[in-house]
């Protein structure tokens, strides 16, 4: 197990691991925010939050067809299913790698568009926290999506449309917990959903994501 | 006789085969009774003026479009527990269809909004669940679509019916704590304080059987259809064997 | 005993191509599975190793396998010692010098695994079978683009497995100078009659 997530971490970090696109894409997409609705800073500080969460969710969605498609192209993904690794132990690392390389830059990156975006002074913690709590849960359902459509040709537009609908509740607790901390109102219940579902994901779907893995190899 | 036995296609296609007109008769005739009846012999609602008799339409649709997906849950659980093929076959029959009430609770939702709340959309909890269900089931679609061969298709859809439950459960309360909504309360429940009054009561209750056997006759109809394509298939795989 | 196939059936795609295969391999056996290109030997190898589900019969000894089919399983950007290390970890052993020195892959050990030639690349893939701890190897096809000097490595390490009590299942069209090993063409298994398959409910 240990070897496979620093099998993933290595590979994402060396050359074509495509590690930093999804920070460069949110960069981005933060950056063409303002050109869209315009410089006033009330208006961007009123919509920061919610931005920045939808861009880190947008980031995330971009490189989760990385999650199991390079392992099942070249056959790793059959060699490991016949290792003596439990196959939901395989995928929930394979999250946790993807999440250590895409989640946690993010999350660390969010604070810092946040300036761009004027978001408001308190809304800086509860933004970074909320975010924290809440793109485990991205990278576990998305690992999921990634699962269902590892084997088809042109995956990637079908796994959005399966993975999008699912974010919503992340997003919706995700988002709303960084608006009330914007906003100096309670965090506390949406903050404790959004970890509400992220643990439930966390420990329910790598089975599924196994079952779905195990259809899609044979 | 248990009822496994329908499980098998063939008899399946017997049994439905013999159903099928009386089905359809009665969806159609309780449709043109529930709606005639609705619309030109019930009264106006005293606030709401002949807008109302547009529930005639728009709550059979919304029930519909909820129980077509836990029908896809149960017949997806039934797949995967013991791999009756008629019950896969029936989910996926019974997509297309869910999603099609959906548009229509949608519909007529906007066309009843406009003139009572003065705007045809609001990201209400209720209008945006429905939303929410009608991506749901555009993904389930498009994964049945998507994969070539027809028992992973079955498997992995069977999957997402049920994850994909758990999450439209999850985004109903989500939507809720987001937005507290303009959508009244429940048009029918057993608690009779907040029911709508009898005289509308009645027609939409034709209204809504008429529906729900609208929706067992097309999800057989369509049940045959997939079964005798797959049939088709086996039958070529056959051929090519031999 | 270690790999016990019983009236197996297997299908691709939903369509039967293998009926009724039955082979036992104790220790020290191997055998070669001969047979036309879309005979179905690959689909047989895959459900062998448990990747697969069979139509009918039994399989046992799927746990002793380690697999080895048309893609090595080989990422670009690791170095050849770490692909190999990774494997090892994977399946709990330790030491990759003996599969190292066993396909002449020392001299490649610090060069990415994206940078070999595509018979190193294979050599690499096998050298993989090695660090497994796994008795009994299925091979698909292991020698494709290898060299005449790189067949008789193949050989060799084959050799010595089965000399250790290991025992092999291997599909290939070339001859490996295995004098040993027991021959079963899968043509003569080649299934007739639709099988008590998934399509079998709407014929």
């Amino acid at each position: 197990m240990r070897a496979l997530l620093w099998r993933d971490l290595r590979l994402a970090v060396r050359a074509g691991g495509g590690f930093g696109l999804g920070l460069a894409f949110f960069l981005i997409v933060t950056v063409l925010v303002p050109f869209a609705v315009g410089p006033q800073t009330g208006r961007l500080a009123s919509i920061a939050p919610g931005i920045l969460w939808l861009g880190a969710l947008l980031a995330c969605l971009l490189s989760l067809d990385r999650i199991f498609a390079l392992d099942f192209e070249d056959g790793s993904l059959d060699l490991l299913a016949t290792a003596p690794l439990p196959l939901e132990g395989v995928v929930a690392v394979k999250a946790l790698a993807h999440w250590f390389t895409t989640g946690l830059p993010l999350v660390a990156a969010a604070p810092a568009l946040g300036v761009l975006l004027s978001l408001p002074g308190p809304g800086f913690f509860w933004l970074f926290l909320s975010l924290l709590i809440g793109t485990p849960a991205l990278s576990v359902i998305g690992a999921f999506g990634a699962a269902l459509t590892v084997g088809l040709k042109r995956g990637g537009l079908l796994m959005s449309l399966l993975v999008l609908p699912l974010y919503v509740p992340t997003l919706i607790f995700g988002a709303e917990a960084a608006r009330r901390g914007a906003e100096g109102l309670a965090v506390e219940t949406p903050l404790m959903l959004l970890g509400g579902i992220s643990a439930g994901a966390l420990a329910l779907l790598p089975f599924a994501s196994a079952a779905v893995l195990r259809v899609s190899l044979r | 006789m248990s009822l496994w036995e329908y499980a098998n296609p063939v008899r399946f296609i017997r049994l439905t085969d013999r159903v099928l007109p009386a089905l359809s008769g009665a969806a159609v005739l309780c449709l043109v009774v529930g709606l005639v009846w609705g619309f030109f012999f019930t009264p106006d609602d005293y606030r709401q003026g002949s807008t109302v008799k547009i529930i005639y339409l728009h709550v059979p649709a919304a029930l519909m479009a909820i129980n077509a997906w836990l029908m896809m849950l149960v017949a997806s659980l039934i797949w995967i527990v013991r791999r009756h093929h008629v019950s896969a076959l029936a989910a996926r029959a019974a997509a297309p269809v869910g999603a099609t009430m959906t548009v229509i609770a949608l519909a007529t939702g906007a066309i009843w909004g406009q003139p009572m709340w003065g705007t045809w959309w609001a990201w209400d909890p209720r209008l945006t669940s429905f939303l929410i269900l009608f991506l749901f089931y555009l993904g389930y679609m498009a994964l049945w679509e998507a994969i070539e061969n027809d028992d992973a298709a079955a498997d992995l859809t069977s999957i997402l019916c049920l994850v994909g439950s758990v999450f439209a459960l999850l985004s109903r309360y989500a939507v809720n704590f987001w937005n507290q909504g303009l959508h009244q309360g429940a048009s029918l429940s057993l608690d009779a304080e907040e029911n709508v009054a009898d005289v509308f009561w009645l027609p939409l209750l034709v209204c809504i059987a008429g529906f729900v056997l609208l929706f067992v006759a097309l999800v057989f109809l369509r049940t045959q259809t997939e079964i005798r394509a797959r049939r088709m298939r086996a039958i070529l795989a056959r051929e090519r064997m031999a | 005993m270690m790999l016990e196939l019983r009236d197996v059936s297997v299908a691709r795609g939903g369509v039967p191509v293998l009926d009724g295969v039955g082979l036992v391999l104790g220790p020290g056996e191997a055998m070669v599975l001969r047979g036309p290109n879309g005979s179905g030997k690959t689909t047989l190898l895959r459900a062998v190793s448990g990747l697969q589900p069979v139509l009918a019969g039994e399989v046992s000894g799927a746990e002793r396998v380690a697999y080895s089919g048309h893609a090595d399983g080989l990422k670009a950007n690791l170095s050849v010692a770490e692909n190999l290390a990774f494997w090892a970890a994977a399946f709990g052993t330790r030491g990759i010098e003996a599969a190292m020195e066993a396909y002449a892959l020392a001299p490649l050990s610090d060069r990415w695994a994206g940078n070999l030639s595509a018979g190193q690349k294979r050599r690499l893939g096998l050298a993989r079978m090695l660090v497994t701890g796994r008795p009994v190897w299925v091979l698909d096809e292991p020698t494709v683009s290898l060299d005449a000097a790189s067949v008789a490595l193949f050989a060799a390490a084959v050799r010595g497995h089965l000399g250790a009590g290991g025992a092999a299942l291997i599909a290939t069209h070339i001859d490996l100078g295995l004098s040993e090993a027991r021959v079963l063409d899968v043509a003569a298994h080649r299934a007739m009659a639709p099988l008590p398959g998934s399509d079998e409910a709407f014929l």
